[in-house]
């Protein structure tokens, strides 16, 4: 059997697509047989570049399973996602890796920053990825986190951060490799009032770029405020499609 | 990634110590009982490799080792030396005898007589004396654990008298000897000498001790003595590795020795298995953010390899560096451990035990790694 030619994904084709993230009829089931559970019921939906969509909903309405899909972790057991014009059912095995690795960046509730690094170190690990020799990936990380405004932290440990600064630090390393798609999971759950204002302006002014799309998950209603777009489930299906102004 | 793995493994130095340390005692463990083992074993052929010059070694018959000794004739010697190939063949004589001071404190000891021309057999290792002096009425040298053991705490010093078989020993000499099985005081004499400090017994030669002429191997040579003389025959690595086995079959040194060699493989296995275990687990959070990042599986596997392959090496050099130094301590303070040591292939099989120990532990590590669904990181 011949070897697997493990060749990169181009790049998306320009001129790029306005929008970021297409859903189609995605349906995501859990288990077999009497246990099966259906969580997603053909989720249709376009994300566009440019703008910060919010996505709220009950525990358990698959918020979460959604943006597995979206991001490439999961599987949907029918349907398909296609990011910046690239069907996701079209990538298998490294060369969805390889692609999750370029174009998806994650903001996680927990923030997940490596103990034992630096916040330049943990800032520069998308770039190890990218196998960017580690000085150079340490210093262009050290530039983010200044414009992220933790210039002065960079030899800090995330044990010597606050929670809203080891939050911004997650952040940057989820824009070092300037990633199109930024998918964030509860990114204020954990941070007082005041470091959350901080984080979702931060996160705001990320989504901006024409060819980003930003995505958030969040119970926090403080937050509603910075999304251009609201998007809300029950029960596996999107139930609501709007402004976030008009559910403030 | 590498380095990520590496700063991953110490950035906690309390479990990264822990995990090192589960490996390097296993190793502790089987490197010092597996030495302990070979250096017992080994002794049991020390009063051969002490007469290195002859390879080739005549015995009864029915002779099984060399600590149980049928006795020869004294005229076998020159049957031996009759025969066509052997160059030189000398008497040698290996028995158990009291050595009492005089004050009536006693040992039982080894008693050596070597050739009283050649001095073949004679210790090689001269502390105190002249190898000259066994000649001597009555003289004696005794080595210097011997000399320990019958003067506990006395310098060590010539003209001390022992008895014998009733017969007055003057110490000319103290050497150094192979440690024997026993730990009894090696004392050696002539052969003539030797003689009078045993029983007097119709046969009493122990060894007929040789080596061909140049062309003739020793193998060769023994094959013409046994059809010559019925006696038995023996190249040098023969008759230590008859003696070897007959001590491996017929005492229970290699059961003892071996359930204390696997209960360290179990430790070592049980412990270092199971804290980098938990050490992946406790990971398994970060490890899963980094899969969601884009780190396939071949790049995590090559991680989790690397830090098991560094806590092994690690764990390994420490775990053979203190059973060195537990040697280097115990051989001098400990006489009874002395000339002990860790052979190659004892260090060489303990690297295969810790390979085996953290391939396991890194197969159960991995398959948690492997099996670990990037979503996961979303679920807190």
């Amino acid at each position: 059997m011949p070897a697997a030619v493990h060749t990169p994904v181009p790049d998306p084709p320009a001129p790029r697509p306005a929008v970021g993230v297409a859903c189609r009829a995605i349906v995501k089931e859990f288990g077999s047989g009497e246990t099966r559970t259906r969580v997603l019921h053909g989720i249709d939906v376009d994300i566009g570049c440019g703008a910060l969509t919010l996505l709220i909903g009950p525990s358990g309405c698959g918020k979460t399973t959604l943006i597995s899909i979206i991001a490439g972790l999961l599987d949907p057991t029918a349907g398909d996602v296609t990011l910046f014009g690239t069907p996701q059912s079209q990538l298998r095995g490294n060369r969805r890796v390889d692609f999750r690795a370029r174009n998806v960046g994650f903001v996680f509730q927990q923030y997940n920053l490596l103990p034992s690094l630096t916040a330049a170190e943990n800032v520069a690990v998308p770039l190890l990825v990218a196998r960017r020799p580690r000085k150079r990936a340490i210093e262009q990380a050290a530039g983010v986190l200044d414009a992220v405004g933790l210039g002065s932290r960079l030899k800090a440990f995330p044990n010597q951060l606050s929670g809203g600064q080891q939050q911004r630090v997650a952040i940057a390393r989820a824009l070092v490799h300037e990633p199109r798609l930024l998918v964030c999971d509860e990114p204020t759950a954990a941070l007082d009032s005041q470091s959350g204002q901080t984080v979702m302006e931060l996160l705001k002014s990320v989504a901006v770029h024409p060819d980003r799309t930003v995505i958030v998950v969040t119970h926090d209603s403080r937050v509603l405020q910075f999304g251009d777009r609201l998007l809300e489930m029950a029960d596996g299906r999107i139930v609501l499609d709007t402004v976030p102004s008009s559910h403030l | 990634m590498n380095w990520v793995a590496w700063k991953m493994l110490n950035g906690d130095i309390a479990k990264y110590l822990g995990t090192v340390f589960g490996v390097a005692f296993g190793v502790l463990l089987i490197t010092q009982q597996a030495s302990i083992f070979v250096g017992l074993m080994s002794r049991t052929a020390n009063p051969l490799r002490d007469v290195r010059e002859a390879s080739v070694w005549v015995t009864d018959r029915h002779q099984q080792n060399a600590d149980e000794i049928e006795p020869i004739s004294d005229g076998a010697v020159h049957r031996i030396r009759g025969v066509e190939g052997m160059d030189w063949a000398v008497r040698l004589y290996k028995g158990v005898a009291r050595a009492r001071r005089p004050d009536g404190i006693f040992r039982q000891v080894i008693l050596l007589g070597v050739d009283d021309h050649s001095f073949v057999g004679a210790p090689r290792t001269i502390l105190l004396g002249d190898l000259a002096d066994l000649r001597r009425p009555s003289a004696v040298f005794i080595d210097k654990a011997g000399h320990e053991s019958l003067w506990p705490g006395e310098p060590l010093q010539l003209g001390r008298e022992i008895e014998m078989n009733e017969r007055r020993a003057v110490i000319v000499g103290i050497c150094e000897t192979s440690a024997p099985f026993q730990s009894f005081p090696v004392v050696v004499a002539t052969y003539s000498q030797a003689t009078q400090f045993i029983a007097r017994e119709r046969k009493q030669l122990s060894f007929v001790v040789g080596a061909p002429v140049a062309g003739v191997t020793p193998t060769e040579a023994c094959r013409r003595i046994k059809a010559a003389t019925g006696f038995e025959a023996l190249t040098y690595d023969q008759f230590v590795w008859q003696t070897i086995n007959y001590y491996m079959a017929n005492t229970g040194i290699p059961v003892n020795f071996g359930i204390t060699i696997v209960l360290g493989f179990i430790v070592g296995a049980a412990i270092a298995g199971q804290t980098f275990y938990l050490f992946t687990l406790e990971n398994l959070r970060h490890f899963g953010a980094l899969k969601a990042m884009g780190v396939n599986n071949r790049r995590l596997i090559g991680m989790v390899l690397l830090q098991a392959a560094i806590i092994g090496a690690v764990g390994y050099s420490l775990g053979v560096g203190m059973a060195v130094a537990f040697f280097e301590i115990s051989g001098r303070a400990l006489p009874d451990l002395r000339g002990i040591s860790i052979p190659w292939q004892v260090a060489l099989g303990t690297a295969g035990v810790v390979v085996a120990i953290i391939t396991f532990a890194s197969l159960m590590s991995l398959r948690r790694v492997l099996l670990l669904e990037p979503a996961v990181v979303f679920r807190g």
